[in-house]
């Protein structure tokens, strides 16, 4: 058996259902409805067009843009100095905290959608993008600190000591020499705070009404009240997978590692 | 791993964290809490009610079954997606112009929104427009997942293994590249086969990787919501309503405070019983 036929196969598996998205966003609403086509007999791009021309639509991927970019440099600016505290330092319940942490990122959604409603309504931040950025931080920073952590342990301790005995303060040792030494575990930390946050769609729905609402939200609203368009649905789909593809494009050196948490 | 040196002080660098996780975590925990031993007839109006909403939901048939397919499912989704990802990262290329190719491949569908996720295969799923329900039926196999709680059943395994087997892969992957050529050689000259190979020089050394991810996927998988929901709605009747689809149309369908919150609360201690047996057993292997 040839070695590449299997992941070519497990590719070819993963690109079917993306092609049938993709060729049903070029297809008018009469032909999906109207049978089985392998591929658009009437290739359209009208779809892309309402998309395009209407702000309801595309302000959708820019709220969840704002609200996904907020949350990653928050989620890194609190993290970085945790994960520099756990790979470094032992305190007083430091096992326990760290497993405290870990513990929020297995708190399922649901639990939590009500009571985050409720939340920041109470503090006037409802509808808003910083209260899903702020939401999200409930799984993405015990995540960051997790991969930082994993990064850092793996950085000899003699570097701190060198700098500080080269007369290096704390503050320009972390930001001029840690940092940069682990410029891909942070590159890594912050695809993954990226990605669950893109992905999330229960607590940013319920957090968000107008102002802020995510794409995905104003995806299944706007397709199902105004009847059963799929090629407008398709279309939307296909446009929410170009972020991603594109931070994959960006980390694709260190995805392997980054995947292992640094804990290889 | 260099031993570490006794600092309270080290807490500053932790107190941002604890702050902003605390804020989401605690107070809507406490009131979840809060919720769970009360019992409300009026809009603010609460009595207290003990454990009664504990014991209630843990007799109820309706959770039992919906914690019976949630199990079901986490157990199927593991034992098809772990040795299928392992088997995918062993035969990947070490090395070359494809790596970064297949990895950014496999690694499209976990940046993809989970509604569109369920929405993809609800439209590719089918059976008289959909690329897979099409083909399947001009097979001559009867198939609609809309009606059939089997073909539900199979199309949403389906779809998550397709979600999520390139995190199994991309971790097993990781393991595998930290492994010397020296270990090949040395096998080589040992006379080792391909089985031998594996049991003894790779299976060990993606050891720690295995564990997150099957820590990552049973979480993961425990926790599920968007997709099945998108994809089939919890049905055909109740066949694929998993514990959040269930909690999510007790809490903000049907708005029964008190049962949910309970509901939640098992929910939860369930996901961290696990979840901290797997965590033990991945540090007690850190240290030794």
């Amino acid at each position: 058996m040839q070695r590449w036929l299997v992941p070519t196969l497990y590719i070819l598996f993963l690109m079917l259902p993306i092609y049938w998205l993709l060729a049903m966003s070029f297809k008018t609403t009469n032909e999906i409805l109207g049978g089985f086509t392998l591929w658009p007999q009437e290739f359209t791009l009208e779809n892309y067009a309402v998309i395009f021309n209407d702000p309801t639509w595309y302000w959708g991927y820019f709220n969840s843009l704002i609200y996904v970019s907020i949350n990653t440099v928050i989620s890194l600016a609190v993290a970085l100095p945790a994960a520099y505290a756990f790979s470094r330092f032992r305190f007083t319940g430091d096992k326990h905290l760290f497993f405290w942490l870990l513990t929020n990122r297995m708190a399922p959604p649901a639990v939590f959608a009500l009571p985050f409603l409720q939340l920041y309504s109470s503090v006037g931040l409802f509808d808003t993008h910083i209260a899903v950025a702020l939401a999200h931080c409930l799984f993405n920073i015990p995540l960051a600190v997790w991969i930082l952590e994993g990064f850092m342990s793996g950085v000899p301790k003699e570097l701190d000591e060198t700098a500080y005995v080269d007369g290096h303060s704390f503050g320009s040792f972390f930001f001029r020499i840690f940092m940069p030494t682990i410029t891909s575990g942070i590159g890594v930390a912050a695809f993954f705070c990226f990605m669950f946050s893109w992905v999330e769609l229960l607590l940013a729905k319920t957090l968000t009404a107008v102002e802020a609402k995510p794409i995905a939200a104003i995806m299944t609203k706007t397709a199902s009240s105004s009847g059963y368009e799929l090629g407008l649905l398709a279309a939307a789909g296909c446009l929410t997978i170009v972020p991603g593809a594109f931070v994959i494009y960006f980390v694709r050196n260190y995805i392997a590692k980054g995947f292992a948490l640094g804990r290889v | 791993m260099a031993t570490k040196t006794h600092n309270e002080r080290a807490w500053w660098f932790v107190l941002p964290v604890v702050l902003l996780v605390a804020f989401n975590a605690l107070v809507p925990l406490m009131t979840v809490v809060n919720y769970s031993v009360q019992e409300s007839f009026s809009q603010g109006v609460w009595f207290w009610s003990g454990v009664d909403w504990f014991e209630d939901t843990l007799n109820s048939s309706r959770f039992q079954a919906a914690l019976g397919r949630q199990l079901m499912f986490t157990g199927v989704i593991l034992a098809i997606e772990i040795p299928l990802g392992i088997a995918i990262a062993l035969t990947m290329p070490k090395s070359g112009p494809w790596v970064p190719v297949c990895l950014v491949l496999m690694a499209l569908p976990l940046l993809i929104p989970w509604n569109v996720v369920g929405a993809m295969w609800n439209i590719f799923a089918l059976p008289d427009i959909g690329l897979l329900g099409y083909t399947v039926n001009a097979l001559g196999i009867d198939y609609d997942y809309t009606q059939q709680p089997i073909s539900a059943w199979i199309t949403v395994i389906a779809m998550d293994v397709w979600h999520w087997t390139s995190l199994v892969v991309l971790l097993a992957y990781a393991g595998l590249a930290s492994i010397p050529d020296a270990y090949y050689q040395a096998a080589k000259i040992d006379g080792a086969g391909r089985w031998a190979v594996f049991r003894h020089i790779e299976l060990p050394k993606m050891n720690r990787v295995l564990t997150i991810a099957i820590l990552l996927r049973f979480m993961d998988s425990f926790m599920i919501y968007t997709e099945p929901f998108v994809l089939t709605g919890g049905g055909p009747g109740n066949s694929t309503t998993f514990l959040s689809i269930d909690l999510v149309k007790k809490a903000l369908g049907e708005f029964d405070l008190g049962p949910a919150a309970a509901m939640s609360l098992i929910y939860f201690l369930i996901t961290l019983l696990v979840s901290w047996l797997f965590y033990t057993l991945m540090t007690r292997q850190e240290e030794g």
